[in-house]
């Protein structure tokens, strides 16, 4: 069930008033880059498109001895915060584990409040879904 | 679901580096660095020495983000000669559209195991001004191609007539931070379909061994064949440059001091007598299917690491095969 529905006035009006709001408070707080797909729960609160890669899953295997990244070498690698913070949650600390799928760019830049409300962050490509459980 | 074990499950593509790990023979792959060149003979030539040693050839993604004959390209010419290849992929250049297309070209043209990386940032190599895609990573890439063999549709539902039969490859590197992490983004990487593992160049045995141990506690080497990379260091000071700028490569002081006692003239031999070791003492650690050499434009030196390090002459597993069956037989009369 979900509490809006994609296309109605409500969510229109909605996007509006929350949009801005989401992305000033985000972008401070979490150096957040709209991705409108909002994992920041499941990675110790820290965002993954922060990382040059767009790394979903994980840090990647370049991050260099002192923890850093290998690209940005005077920036902390965001999945090795990722990691420690998630440890430190009080709750989604198993989260971090969880295998994302890949990002639907078409949501850039939109809210990831509302998606949340519409489902819309939850559709996924059909074969993605397809190949949930098959080991 | 329980996940099955590697020995139980059917072949996912009968490749003959699938069928020396499911035969629980010792592995060897080893990486062909490919030419600036549009000349298939440079190929050749370098395979040569390769093929008679190893159970497959790597055939790298425009590794360190320096452009190269590109790996798809290398592997076709590859097979027109008959070698068995593992294809790497790379999301850095390509986006879910080309990389779903590739591996179809790829399996059409005879390609049985695709190692899944991520890549190496743009700014690692000669064009740091170019535009990384990173649509997908390793995740998203193995998972993808594992649909596409299973399910036999593409990541959008759409059906294949004939999918592709490939045996799927990651990396992982057990030196980068956080360590601890590692084997449990080893066993994401199983649970997003890897079949076999290719490591990180290892120069720290110490380290490696206690990542194997923290694979074994979450039973990964059971589901997933883990070949460990190794390479010979020419030079210490091409150790150093390695160390500095490749991305992911640690190796120890004691490793770079050792080469730096050692006379010039001693350098390459000493390179590989580490190697050798190296090869010699992860061989000893329960979980390891194989290892993985990696010897960047040497690649002449590695039939002699491989003979060195006793794992030549190499059995076929056709032999491993044979002798399961006359056992069966004997047992069934």
């Amino acid at each position: 069930m979900h509490l809006l529905n994609e296309k109605s006035v409500t969510t229109q009006i909605l996007d509006r008033v929350l949009l801005p709001v989401e992305k000033i408070s985000k972008q401070v707080v979490f150096d957040c880059r709209m991705c409108g797909q909002c994992i920041l729960h499941e990675t110790g609160l820290t965002c993954p498109m922060r990382c040059p890669k767009n790394e979903r899953n994980g840090p990647c295997g370049g991050v260099r001895p002192n923890g850093n990244c290998e690209v940005f070498p005077d920036k902390p690698c965001v999945w090795v915060q990722g990691i420690e913070r998630a440890q430190r949650l009080p709750l989604w600390r198993e989260h971090i584990g969880e295998l994302h799928p890949p990002v639907d760019w078409r949501l850039k830049d939109t809210s990831s409040w509302i998606n949340l409300f519409t489902g819309r962050d939850q559709i996924h490509p059909k074969g993605w879904d397809a190949g949930n459980g098959n080991k | 679901m329980q996940a099955m074990e590697t020995s139980d499950r059917p072949l996912r593509a009968g490749s003959r580096l699938e069928r020396v790990l499911r035969a629980g023979l010792f592995a060897v792959t080893a990486e062909l660095n490919p030419p600036d060149s549009s000349d298939p003979q440079q190929v050749y030539d370098a395979a040569l020495v390769l093929s008679e040693v190893a159970d497959a050839i790597n055939a790298t993604d425009a590794s360190g983000a320096n452009t190269h004959m590109s790996s798809l390209g290398l592997c076709a010419v590859l097979l027109r000669a008959g070698y068995e290849v593992v294809m790497q992929m790379s999301c850095r250049d390509r986006n879910r559209i080309a990389l779903q297309g590739d591996l179809l070209g790829a399996s059409a043209l005879g390609v049985k195991n695709v190692l899944c990386l991520t890549g190496d940032d743009v700014t690692a190599g000669d064009q740091p001004e170019a535009k990384r895609v990173f649509d997908f990573d390793s995740m998203h890439l193995l998972r993808t191609a594992r649909i596409m063999r299973d399910q036999g549709m593409l990541l959008s539902g759409r059906k294949l007539t004939v999918p592709p039969r490939v045996f799927l490859g990651a990396a992982e590197n057990p030196f980068a931070p956080p360590i601890r992490w590692r084997a449990q983004r080893l066993a994401k990487k199983v649970e997003a379909g890897a079949d076999f593992i290719q490591t990180q160049y290892i120069f720290d045995v110490n380290v490696f061994r206690e990542f194997m141990a923290h694979a074994r506690d979450l039973g990964l080497p059971k589901r997933v064949y883990i070949l460990a990379g190794v390479g010979p260091l020419r030079s210490p000071k091409a150790a150093e440059f390695m160390r500095a700028h490749v991305p992911g490569v640690v190796i120890p002081d004691s490793i770079i001091e050792r080469l730096k006692k050692t006379p010039r003239e001693h350098w390459q031999e000493e390179g590989m007598n580490i190697c050798v070791e190296i090869i010699q003492q992860v061989r000893e650690i329960k979980g390891v299917a194989g290892v993985h050499v990696m010897a960047y434009r040497q690649e002449h030196v590695v039939a002699e690491i491989i003979h060195r390090a006793g794992l030549f002459p190499r059995i076929s597993p056709a032999t491993v095969e044979a002798q399961k069956k006359s056992t069966y037989a004997q047992l069934a009369r």
